[in-house]
């Protein structure tokens, strides 16, 4: 399907990113969740919950408030080791494994005010040993893709809400990890910027697809950006509902997300949330 | 302009007012004394003069004693902070004598360290380095311990060695901190200097402020006093602007 880019212009003329160099192409790689159980002492965060996310797939988790949905991405990363259950990033079960096949994008961008944006965005390659000249030279190419050409000098502070939200996904993407794991990433937004960003990422993921765990409580935002969407309960979080969604990605955001097939899909989340909140 | 105008007004209003009422003896009879006792602005800026050259040698020696004193404070603080910091061993084994080396009282410690170093510049620079070191590694520390777990998770999913995460996230992060330690140091710095010259020495500021109570020379003291001000303001003032060069992203 061809990209209709003129949808960008409409949504704040952020630029269409174009394929990547990207890093992460070294296999399709997946996320496997088996029974998976969690606990932070007596309080129980995860309960038996199923999951399976495939290569280049991306699943929508959305749940009430402080569920568990941002400790299940914690795990998946390797961040934190279940208690009991089976989970696998591209079949290994490892933390380490499991830490160097997933990038994480955290709730609030997290970008470092001691670094120029270009300089946040290629953390990930500095870290590995790059020197800086070279770390912002494939940062650079970037910037242009993205719609932060001219910002790379800019400092974090001197950024707006949506520009900051792209440099932190251009970090992630930058790390070249074949897993997403993005914890609410426009939460922080407002409204019409959040939309813009939804659009953004929708056109990043088609010219880049990568496998993403998307965590947010915004259901129509998981319905639109997700292949699948899981719902949680509150916590213990376990899964209630999945549900396919009708039109992931689609190149006319607003289109998408009145089309009567996805209201209704939207409807049925809202239903099995309540329920699951219960 | 404001902000250098009001404060310039009130201190020359306030130098006026003194030249007044010294000149008139208002003052020494408010506070019963000799007339003599009570310097004029006027004459300790007379006493300034003419005594410049033995101020300017004592105060390069109180001057000496601080910046060599500080600096070894807020390396050893450094060091220490990073060292706490990294190890949780060094920081349960060496926490309660960091508290304890405030806890005594420098006056007591004083005169134990004459005896110990003599009259040099010795005590003078554990005096000094003792009160400064202090502020330094609790300020250093407490910004390194509270640093954002989730900038550190973070950069640990970004490949991020512990070196790493050190080098880019808790040290820059601890930045301001320090500074904020730094600055407190630099201005405690001469009190140490000052107290350690009463203590026992040959020269310093100090010295000769309690060379100059004993022959009633009030002004040349006032005159004294001024010039540690002066140095102990331009410090402050350094290190502020240290400070400024260093953190610029906020």
């Amino acid at each position: 399907m061809r990209q209709d880019i003129s949808m960008n212009a409409e949504s704040g003329g952020l630029g269409a990113p174009e394929a990547l160099p990207s890093a992460a192409a070294n296999g399709p790689t997946g996320v496997q969740i088996r029974s998976l159980e969690h606990a932070y002492g007596e309080l129980r965060t995860i309960e038996s919950l199923d999951l399976e996310v495939a290569p280049r797939g991306v699943v929508g988790l959305v749940g009430p408030s402080g569920c568990g949905k941002s400790t299940l991405l914690e795990l998946i990363c390797g961040l934190l080791d279940p208690d009991a259950g089976a989970l696998e990033v591209g079949g290994e079960a490892g933390a380490a494994e499991r830490l160097a096949g997933c990038a994480y994008m955290p709730q609030r961008d997290q970008l470092l005010p001691w670094y120029s944006a270009i300089d946040n965005a290629s953390l990930a390659l500095r870290n590995r040993g790059l020197r800086r000249a070279e770390a912002r030279r494939q940062a650079a190419e970037l910037f242009d893709r993205f719609g932060l050409a001219g910002f790379e000098a800019a400092r974090p502070t001197e950024l707006s809400g949506g520009m900051r939200q792209r440099v932190a996904f251009l970090r992630t993407l930058l790390s070249g990890k074949p897993v997403l794991a993005l914890d609410e990433p426009f939460a922080a937004l407002d409204a019409i910027t959040r939309a813009e960003m939804q659009a953004w990422l929708a056109t990043a993921l088609q010219a880049d697809a990568r496998t993403v765990v998307l965590v947010t409580h915004d259901v129509e935002e998981a319905l639109y950006l997700s292949d699948r969407v899981a719902v949680l309960s509150a916590r213990p979080a376990r899964i209630v509902a999945e549900l396919r969604a009708p039109h992931p990605r689609a190149a006319d955001r607003d289109a998408a997300v009145t089309d009567p097939a996805f209201v209704a899909v939207r409807e049925e989340a809202m239903r099995a949330l309540h329920e699951g909140s219960r | 302009m404001k902000r250098w105008l009001l404060p310039m007004l009130l201190i020359a209003a306030m130098i006026g007012a003194w030249q007044l009422a010294a000149s008139s003896g208002v003052l020494a009879d408010l506070f019963g004394i000799e007339e003599f006792l009570v310097p004029s602005p006027a004459e300790i800026a007379e006493s300034l003069w003419q005594s410049r050259e033995l101020l300017a040698e004592n105060g390069w020696t109180t001057l000496e004693e601080i910046l060599l004193g500080y600096g070894c404070a807020v390396v050893l603080g450094l060091a220490f902070a990073l060292l706490m910091h990294l190890s949780e061993t060094v920081r349960l084994a060496t926490y309660p004598l960091v508290i304890a080396s405030q806890a005594i009282p420098i006056i007591v410690l004083a005169p134990i360290l004459v005896v110990l170093f003599g009259f040099g510049i010795g005590p003078k620079l554990v005096v000094i380095a003792l009160i400064c070191f202090f502020p330094v590694t609790i300020a250093t520390l407490a910004g390194l311990r509270s640093v954002d777990p989730d900038a550190i998770r973070l950069m640990r999913t970004l490949y991020a060695s512990r070196a790493q995460i050190l080098a880019r996230v808790e040290v820059p992060s601890a930045a301001p901190d320090f500074f904020n330690g730094a600055k407190i140091a630099v201005a405690i710095a001469p009190i140490g200097a000052v107290f350690a010259e009463w203590v026992g020495s040959t020269s310093g500021l100090g010295r000769l402020i309690l060379q100059d109570l004993g022959r009633l020379e009030t002004a040349r003291m006032f005159a004294a006093v001024l010039v540690l001000s002066v140095a102990a303001i331009a410090l402050y003032g350094l290190v502020a602007l240290a400070q400024r060069l260093v953190v610029t992203w906020r």
